[in-house]
């Protein structure tokens, strides 16, 4: 499926493509003097929220990595070469999960946001007509994040606010509405992506041991953003809200849907503002992108699932460019699904959600 | 095979009957004299002083906690009254056993060793005023869950106990469960041939998501299933079941349709980075298949009964799932009502108590 004539002609749009900031070299013509200086005299190398440990094997798929071309993703000639037009790819998003919000500092992280963003206005999104950007904020301070809403909303190249899943406070803490307005203001989309180091630990009952144990259950603190954006009201204060979920699986989606709505025909009175089923919510305010799939071997129990999200809509396709999810083109589409599925999965879903 | 089938009558004509046993059955202490009468005499004058301390107590604050109609007639709380559970639950339902499950704090108290005290009396009082006057009810073992040394001990203190059927943890511990500071629970579970049953609730002092602390308690709820998703993860890919081949844990009053697609997350991740775990010699599935079992309450009711019946298709645990009702709760599941109509009778008869008989070995 990797080239167009091979999926029958549909186009396809990537919806989890990471460019990276690999020093912070990179980001000092964006920075003004006080942060440049501050980055040259200290032992600061930028945010490290150790998403993804440097070894691992999910971090980079190993035919990635060319001898002097600098890590997959750092550049736009390897995205160009490694995703698009060996995808044949109609429009790529850009995912930039550069952790501004992990920085203690909040000027700091602010001023970071700032410079990655002007970095990818000018190396890759004025260049490469096929790409849309992230904004990437310091979402630790929402009002510094929404002042770079503001500053980037107006240029269509970028269509959405990247956040970290693992946040401070759920995002449907009313804490949040400041970025939710300005996002909403700018038409631009949210997306919610794996990763983040908020100073806690990444599962209700401590620290995880061992990075695939961290991975794995990363799911929950997505299960977890769901619950509160729909139980907390965001999606009542700002019905236009969009929200990707980006690199945390999907087929739990159903049982949380199943679960939720249960809890709410029991407990709706503690939040009268949720007005209908929790599911309802969901279908109509938040999409996921599918790598990984996290699928049963199964073709049967593969349908079975993407069917019990009673939805067609909800489902966007990625790679999750350079991580290591998939060897073959195939397996990354692992589901057998018909041809019209195929087609909203492949670009049209994504072509509405991003508004392109 | 088929979950679902038309449902079988016995040749007289009359529906066979199925037995129930109830997995999760709350009871709690009447009063501070009732805990100070099995408090060991040293505790009494902390008790008086300080008392009960865990982490963050508020928690969240809810219009409903407790059917309304199961406060007993001595006006204490639910499930303080033997004759009056007896009557409501036992013999209204006609239940064949029930699983106590008390709900103390014991294991979360930030004090380790009042905890270890706590859970002694608690365990003392239902050996004494529960399970030795009404056979059908089987206790729970608590333990201070967070020390080795001092949950191993009160294992073996009442390990041998013939109607202790279980050791029981609340669900948010200070560490995920496959964590090594665990593990001496573990050894001497084994030791008595005991279940670790993981129970809602709990303390652990970090915030009640991998995301922090969210604002209602319809997220504290729904969120129990997370901590039991990473606790799967942690037991998992820590190795516990390889250290601890007979092991066996049980998954209460958090639903059980997010295991399914925990087990193909798990699977995939371990193949992808399963070399950082190399003590993980199986896929996880195989090992969620044989030592993990769960409860239904609160039952799963997807939208569509197809999807009840591809739920348990795909999870291939038929003989894992055990009726609870979470009886005097307020989200209490009707024997009658939790699982959907038109289940076939041999599996219906295996969730509502045949799993649960051979689980803790009842007769």
């Amino acid at each position: 499926m990797q080239r167009k004539e091979d999926r029958g002609g549909q186009p396809l749009i990537d919806c989890d493509i990471h460019n990276a900031v690999t020093l912070l070299d990179t980001l000092y013509p964006y920075l003004p003097d006080h942060w440049v200086d501050y980055g040259k005299n200290s032992k600061f190398f930028g945010p490290d929220a150790s998403d993804y440990p440097a070894g691992s094997p999910i971090k980079t798929r190993p035919d990635f990595k060319v001898e002097g071309a600098g890590p997959p993703g750092s550049t736009l000639d390897q995205v160009q070469d490694q995703v698009l037009d060996t995808w044949e790819t109609e429009y790529g998003i850009l995912t930039c999960i550069y952790q501004a919000s992990c920085v203690h500092n909040e000027d700091l992280g602010a001023a970071l946001a700032t410079a990655v963003n002007a970095w990818q206005m000018e190396k890759w999104l004025e260049p490469e007509p096929r790409l849309r950007g992230s904004i990437v904020v310091a979402s630790q301070n929402p009002k510094l994040a929404a002042q770079e809403i503001e500053r980037c909303g107006d240029n269509p190249a970028f269509v959405q606010v990247i956040l970290p899943v693992r946040s401070l406070v759920p995002y449907g803490n009313h804490r949040y509405d400041p970025i939710f307005e300005a996002a909403v203001r700018h038409d631009l989309a949210i997306g919610i992506h794996y990763g983040g180091a908020p100073g806690h630990p990444s599962t209700p009952s401590g620290w995880a041991t061992s990075f695939i144990e961290e991975y794995a259950g990363m799911s929950g603190v997505f299960q977890a953003q769901v619950v509160s954006l729909v139980a907390e009201g965001a999606f009542n204060r700002f019905p236009e809200l969009r929200v990707a979920l980006i690199e945390g699986g999907f087929t739990w989606l159903p049982s949380l849907m199943w679960r939720l709505d249960k809890d709410w025909k029991g407990l709706r009175s503690d939040t009268p503002w949720v007005k209908e089923r929790p599911s309802e919510y969901m279908r109509r305010h938040i999409r996921l992108t599918v790598q990984p799939w996290n699928v049963s071997s199964d073709q049967a129990q593969i349908q079975q699932i993407i069917g019990q999200l009673d939805s067609d809509e909800m489902l966007m396709f990625s790679t999750d460019y350079p991580h290591w999810h998939f060897d073959t083109p195939e397996e990354a589409f692992p589901a057998d699904l018909p041809e019209s599925l195929r087609h909203k999965i492949y670009s049209e879903n994504a072509r509405e959600f991003y508004r392109l | 095979m088929s979950t679902f089938a038309e449902p079988i009558v016995a040749e007289q004509g009359t529906p066979k009957k199925t037995a129930i046993i109830d997995t999760d059955v709350h009871i709690v202490m009447p009063d501070s004299d009732t805990l100070l009468k099995y408090l060991p005499k040293q505790w009494h004058r902390h008790h008086e002083i300080s008392g009960a301390r865990g982490h963050v107590k508020s928690g969240y604050p809810r219009l409903h906690k407790m059917r309304l109609d199961a406060f007993p007639p001595t006006g204490k709380a639910p499930g303080t009254d033997l004759a009056f559970l007896q009557h409501q639950l036992l013999d209204e339902w006609d239940i064949d056993y029930g699983m106590l499950t008390p709900l103390t704090g014991a294991g979360g108290q930030v004090n380790l060793e009042y905890g270890a005290a706590q859970a002694l009396a608690i365990n003392d009082w239902q050996a004494e005023e529960w399970v030795a006057l009404e056979p059908r009810l089987k206790g729970s073992i608590l333990v201070p869950y967070e020390d080795g040394d001092l949950t191993a001990r009160e294992i073996d203190r009442m390990g041998d106990h013939p109607d202790f059927v279980q050791v029981l943890l609340a669900s948010r511990t200070k560490s995920p469960l496959g964590h090594r500071k665990y593990w001496k629970m573990y050894e001497a579970a084994e030791r008595h041939e005991l279940p670790i049953a993981i129970h809602f609730g709990g303390r652990g002092g970090g915030p009640i998501t991998g995301a922090g602390w969210p604002s209602h308690y319809i997220e504290d709820h729904t969120g129990v299933s997370q901590a039991l998703q990473n606790h799967i993860a942690s037991l998992v890919y820590e190795g516990v079941f390889e250290r601890f081949p007979t092991l066996k844990i049980v998954m209460i009053e958090g639903g059980f349709a997010w295991l399914r697609p925990l087990m193909w997350r798990l699977d995939e991740c371990w193949r992808r980075l399963g070399e950082e775990v190399p003590h993980v010699q199986r896929p996880p599935s195989e090992y969620v298949r044989e030592h993990i079992w769960i409860s239904t309450q609160p039952v799963e009711e997807p939208p569509d009964p197809a999807y009840f019946e591809q739920l348990l298709d795909q999870m291939d645990m038929n003989d894992r799932v055990m009726f609870a009702t979470d009886y005097p709760h307020w989200d209490f599941d009707a024997p009658s009502q939790a699982l959907p109509r038109g289940l076939n009778a041999g599996l219906r008869e295996a969730i509502m108590s045949e799993n649960a008989r051979k689980l803790y070995r009842l007769d």
